[in-house]
Parts: C-alpha cells; structure tokens; sequence
C-alpha cells in the first residue's frame, strides 16, 4: 500500500479506538452502592409499548429528583424487548406488559426477581367516524369490518385472542402490527375500523379515536411486572428507578393514566 | 452472510421450514416480487423511453420524481403510500368511495409497494442502455419502411436487451427483499400481506431460530436467481 494509504489506514483505526474507548466508559462509573448518595451517569429503561407517556412522565419527574441522572426510554413490543435482553442488549430496567416476558428474561439469568406495578386491561379503539359503526364486541367478527390487533406474541395480541375465546367469536384481523401504539396508528389515521388496545392507549390518544367498552366478564387483563436488569450497567440507579415506579408518585401518573392497581 | 451460513441450524432447518408460516410467506414473496417486476418493466420501460428520448422542458424533474425511491427510505415511501393511497388518501379516498375497495391490507398493496420501490432500478438501468443505443441503427429501420413499433420491437429491443433482463432482474430482487413499505402500507397478515422478511422479523421477535431458517432460505433464493443471470444471456444482440 503506498503512503497515502497507509496513514488514512493508520488514522481510521485510531479513530476507531478513540469511540470505541470513549464510549464504553458511558453510563457507568458506579462506584456507590446506593444508600442515599447522589445517583448518576445514565439509566437505559426497556419498556412496552402501552407505557410510553406514563414512562415519559415518570422519566421527567425522576431526572428531575436526581440531577444527575438521565433516563434513556425505549419502546416495543414486549415480546421483542425481551428477546433484545436475552440478545445482549445493554439496559438497566426492563418494564414488560407481561409476566410471560419478564419469566423469559428471568428464565435467561437477564434480572432475578420482578415486582408488578400496574395491570391494564383492553378496550375496542374505533376511528372517531365510526365507518362501520361499531357498537359492541361481537361486531368485530362481522364480515367486511376491518379489524387490526397486536401480533400473538405481543401482549395485547395474545390477551385480544383470550377475550375473543371467552365471548365465544372469531375475529380475523387484517393486519397484525408489531405492537399496540401501531395498532393505535392504524385506527387513528382511518385504515381500519377498529383495533384492540389496552384502555391506556385509548385514553392517551384523546379526541384521536373513541373507545368502546369491553364487558368485564369477557375482558382479558395483563399484569405489568418491572425489573433492575443483572447486566445493568448502574445498577444503583437502576434500582432507584424501580422504586420510584413502585412508590406513590409512580403509581399517582399510572393510575391517572388509567392504569390499574397490580 | 457468513454468520447466516455459520449459524444456520442445518439439522433441524426442515422441522423449521416445513412449518407453514415460511412456506406461506416464502410463496406470497415469490409472487409478489414477480408481479412488481413485471408491473416495473410495464410501465417502466415506456418511462425510460420518455426520458432518453424525448425532448421537452422539465424531464429532469420527472426523472427526480421517478428515482426518488431509490433515494427515500422505505417506510417513509410507505408513508407516502398511505397518505396517497390508503383509505383517507389523497387518491385513496375516491377509489374507496366508489368502489369500497382500498389497497392498504390486500396482496395488491404489496405490489403496489414493491413496484414503488423497486422500479426505479428498472428505469436507470433502461434509459441507460435506450441512449447508449446507436441511433442510426433505428434511424435505418425508419428509412427502410419500419413503422415506429416495429422499429422499437425489432431494433430499440433487442439492442436493450440485456440491460432489459438485467433490470428486471434487480427489480425483482429488491422488490423480494422490500420490508419498510409493505409492513407501513400493505400491514402484516399471515398469507396475505405477511412476505419473508415480514415473516422473518415476526419470528425474531419470539424465538431467532425459525428466523435465522427464513432468513437462509432468501438468501439463497436471492443467490440462486442472480447466479442464473448468466452471463451469455448479458450480452446484448449486435449481431442482426
């Protein structure tokens, strides 16, 4: 290789080492053990789908109280998020919208114990048109309404297909989205007639789309159970958050959220 | 690649594959692809035509509007896609309220989606080989009688040929491996809308090895159509 190209080689591969080294020595730095003194550096929180705002808030109110904290949220499914903590991903707190997940990650040594801090229950989203006029249920089996649910593995997928068993219909969606605020999306811009999502979401898109009810006696709920990661990267912090979740400032937002007691 | 060779798992790949979620999928994507290729060179052939051949004031901007899929990432052309074309759309809305029918969630959107992405290859590609095409050769045949069709279809066709198939080829590839714009315009539903890499991604998101089988079996369908491309079949057809 000529000169040239020998010192653009020699300067990728020292910049390489220059990120990978600064990098590396994020989120870390943890050298209390919790204990009262001040928390810092950054918190990576993996959390489903249906806690968006609610983790939002909750984010803001803790950095908030820890100055020197930054709360890093991330969204999805629950089901895929726990498959990315079995994959390696670096988190610090994993909040699922299932038991089912967090015993996958447990299952994987990903945290050891678990602690549920809301239980949601699901709700028929229709657009505020209403083109199919939906009215209860059973007219999501009817021909021609275009129905979108979760995907089975997803939580509010798998307990959308429990309250069609127990009510006793059959109800082919046309598309199964990846996780429940798609599925919202879809009802919101007028794609389908109706979706299945949790009575949260309904609530958090407003005027976007009306909700109609499901009855209780065929209604499917999900517990929502919250962890400090093994493989957390500051796990004082991670502790930290946890417990705000589960304190009564955490659990004021979820409930105003229309969450439900665990 | 490699990786997906390395930790393919071989012995248990048709437990895994004969399942008929990937066979469903694995068929829909063959279709699918096929059709968008040959919706691209329907349409996209006359298109390269327009714009090697003609001369009018303001090609260039067609020719940015036709290449910018090529440029968009895909969810946002599947954006577009529905704010056009979905039941709200723009255009949408008309072919709904007229015939009830709307192409988000149905096979046909998926084409729909496919050729949107994927046609722009086709036309590069052909209005390359139509310029670099001598143009004596057609002017010959005009000379000697040829009606313009006929100029086209036994000149201008053979001599593209090969750029043509090449075209094609690539369209079809890319309209095969198209996940953003179908899972954003057409949704995912199993034997409808539901192509490989949809499958593929569903499958991660509960257990990477049925994924990892899916993802191999498009590999190597990919491998397979562009090693058949042989190379004879490329050259293109001096000789009258």
């Amino acid at each position: 290789m000529d000169r040239p190209g020998r010192l653009a080689l020699g300067l990728a591969g020292l910049a390489l080492i220059a990120v990978t080294g600064c990098s590396s020595g994020s989120g870390g730095d943890t050298v209390e053990a919790g204990g009262g003194s001040a928390l810092h550096g950054s918190v990576t929180v993996l959390a489903a789908a249906s806690l968006t705002e609610t983790f939002g808030t909750l984010a803001k109110q803790f950095e908030a109280a820890h100055p020197g904290v930054t709360v890093k949220l991330s969204f999805g499914a629950s089901s895929a998020l726990a498959q990315q903590i079995d994959s390696g991903a670096p988190a610090d707190v994993f909040a699922s919208a299932a038991t089912k997940n967090m015993q996958q990650v447990i299952s994987a040594r990903g945290a050891t114990t678990s602690s549920n801090f809301a239980k949601n229950v699901l709700q028929i989203a229709v657009p505020p048109s209403n083109p199919a006029g939906i009215a209860q249920l059973a007219d999501l089996a009817r021909p021609g309404v275009k129905v979108a649910l979760c995907q089975r593995q997803v939580p509010c997928g798998a307990i959308a297909y429990q309250v069609f068993a127990q009510a006793g219909i059959t109800v082919k969606p046309v598309t199964e989205e990846a996780d429940v605020k798609s599925t919202l999306t879809k009802v919101e811009t007028d794609e389908v007639d109706a979706g299945v999502v949790y009575v949260t979401d309904v609530r958090a898109a407003g005027s976007k789309v009306t909700g109609i009810e499901i009855p209780a006696s065929v209604n499917a709920s999900t517990e929502y159970p919250i962890a400090a990661l093994s493989k957390a990267t500051n796990p004082a912090a991670a502790k930290a958050f946890v417990e705000y979740v589960l304190s009564d400032a955490g659990r004021s937002v979820l409930s105003a959220a229309g969450f439900e007691k665990p | 690649m490699l990786a997906l060779l390395i930790r393919a798992p071989w012995r248990g790949l048709d437990r895994l594959l004969s399942g008929s979620a990937g066979l469903t999928a694995l068929r829909l994507s063959l279709e699918c692809a096929t059709a968008a290729a040959v919706l691209s060179v329907l349409l996209g052939v006359p298109l390269a035509w327009v714009l090697a051949r003609v001369r009018l004031p303001g090609l260039g901007v067609l020719r940015a509007v036709i290449t910018l899929p090529l440029v968009l990432p895909p969810v946002v052309g599947g954006l577009a896609l529905l704010l056009a074309l979905g039941r709200n759309g723009v255009f949408g809305r008309f072919l709904y309220s007229s015939f009830g029918y709307s192409l988000p969630f149905t096979t046909n959107g998926v084409i729909v989606a496919e050729t949107f992405v994927a046609m722009p290859f086709l036309v590069v590609t052909v209005e390359g080989a139509i310029r670099s095409a001598d143009l004596e050769l057609e002017e010959a045949a005009a000379t000697l009688g040829a009606s313009r069709s006929r100029v086209f279809t036994r000149v201008t066709l053979p001599l593209i040929w090969p750029s043509l198939l090449a075209g094609a080829v690539l369209c079809w590839a890319r309209a095969l491996g198209e996940f953003g714009a179908t899972i954003t315009f057409a949704g995912n539903f199993p034997g409808t809308t539901r192509t490989m890499p949809l499958a593929v991604y569903d499958a991660l998101q509960t257990d990477p090895e049925p994924a990892i089988a899916l993802s191999l079996v498009l590999l190597l369908v990919a491998v397979a159509v562009l090693a058949a491309l042989r190379d004879r079949w490329l050259r293109p057809a001096t000789t009258p």
